[in-house]
């Protein structure tokens, strides 16, 4: 008789260890703050970045390979988030902006959280609203999470109780810069101005050109 | 004071095509300034609209419901940032105390509209219904700017370009 609870609770155990595992993807989130070039937790460095394929809005299928040559700004978020996908998306069009002609070796990607309700079209219409240049990428929930894990994204369903289907998503909120050889360089957190993310870019982009 | 307003919109709204600064909406002691609005895509069925909540006196008031006929659905939210994650969250209510005016804005807390029945331009004034624990209703307009906008539009009468 022991031995029956004994496996009930081993079975109980890991039914919520593979419902929480499902629930939520890996939180790693290098920094709160500011941005800094390296990334470390414990020892070792966490890299960020990674191989991707994903769907533009225009439905074209790109890879990391894609983007060579060009230095990325990355940022996950999803449309249906009323305050602050189109608040890092404005700041990064500001930023794009004051740059002048350096924005053209700069190539800002919005990556959704949110495939289900994110389609190309849905991308379509949202995109060109911030910068004629943003990309917007979509694509299957397996190759969004494969991006989000490269990066070390935090994206989690958030259901609205009071309204049946609605939902939100929490999700980390930094700006990835990565290099024209597709090598992490830098974040910005959500609370980094744009004046810091214009300075920084100038640095960057300048030096390895 | 609201008639002064209403009447440097009128001559403003004749200079301009559309409104070019939002307005301030009393009832009792309380005080809702410059309530605005993003505009948003044509897919995307959410909103939000932002304030400045204020009132005179001693008593505080809370903001306990909103109801607009351009969504189906008006929410209090707020925003929190959690070890770099941006959570969103629903509140039941929105303190406004004396001295301490609430400011409803980017990155914080804001009214969320859920299904908007048409994507909201920016010049559009939307309707919406304030419900106040203790002062009762008032119905306001709020502005809409552009989609990335972080304040509203100043109420001066000089006119520039949103930055």
């Amino acid at each position: 008789m022991k031995l029956r609870y004994i496996v009930l609770a081993i079975a109980g155990v890991l039914a919520v260890a593979l419902v929480a595992a499902a629930r939520w993807h890996l939180p790693l989130n290098p920094l709160a703050g500011g941005g800094s070039r390296t990334v470390t937790a414990g020892a070792s460095k966490i890299s960020i970045g990674g191989p991707f394929t994903l769907v533009t809005q225009a439905g074209k299928t790109v890879t990391d390979a894609t983007f060579r040559g060009k230095y990325l700004l990355v940022y996950f978020g999803y449309t249906y988030c009323p305050d602050v996908c189109p608040t890092e998306l404005a700041k990064i069009a500001t930023v794009l902006d004051r740059l002048g002609p350096l924005a053209a070796a700069i190539q800002p990607l919005f990556v959704t959280v949110d495939p289900a309700r994110d389609s190309p079209s849905v991308l379509a219409s949202y995109v060109p609203q911030f910068y004629e240049r943003l990309i917007g990428l979509t694509g299957t929930p397996a190759q969004i999470a494969r991006i989000a894990k490269a990066y070390h994204v935090y994206y989690a369903k958030v259901e609205d109780k009071t309204s049946p289907g609605a939902y939100s998503m929490d999700h980390s909120a930094a700006v990835y810069l990565m290099g024209p050889k597709g090598e992490y360089l830098t974040m910005f957190s959500h609370q980094t101005g744009p004046d810091t993310m214009v300075k920084t870019l100038r640095e960057y982009v300048k030096k390895t050109s | 004071m609201k008639k002064f307003i209403y009447a440097a919109a009128l001559v403003i709204a004749g200079l301009n095509a559309t409104p070019t600064f939002a307005h301030d909406y009393e009832l009792g002691k309380l005080r809702v300034s410059q309530p605005w609005a993003r505009a948003t895509a044509r897919h995307v069925p959410n909103g939000a609209v932002y304030m400045t909540l204020s009132i005179a006196g001693m008593t505080a008031d809370r903001l306990i419901a909103v109801s607009t006929p351009v969504a189906k659905r008006a929410a209090l939210h707020t925003l929190l940032m959690d070890k770099g994650i941006m959570k969103m969250r629903p509140v039941k209510a929105i303190e406004v105390s004396p001295g301490s005016p609430t400011s409803l804005e980017p990155g914080g807390l804001h009214i969320m509209l859920m299904g908007l029945k048409a994507p909201l331009k920016e010049g559009q004034l939307i309707p919406l219904r304030l419900t106040f624990a203790r002062a009762g209703t008032l119905d306001i307009e709020a502005l809409v700017q552009k989609p990335g906008a972080m304040a509203p539009a100043h109420r001066r009468t000089r006119s520039h370009s949103k930055d």
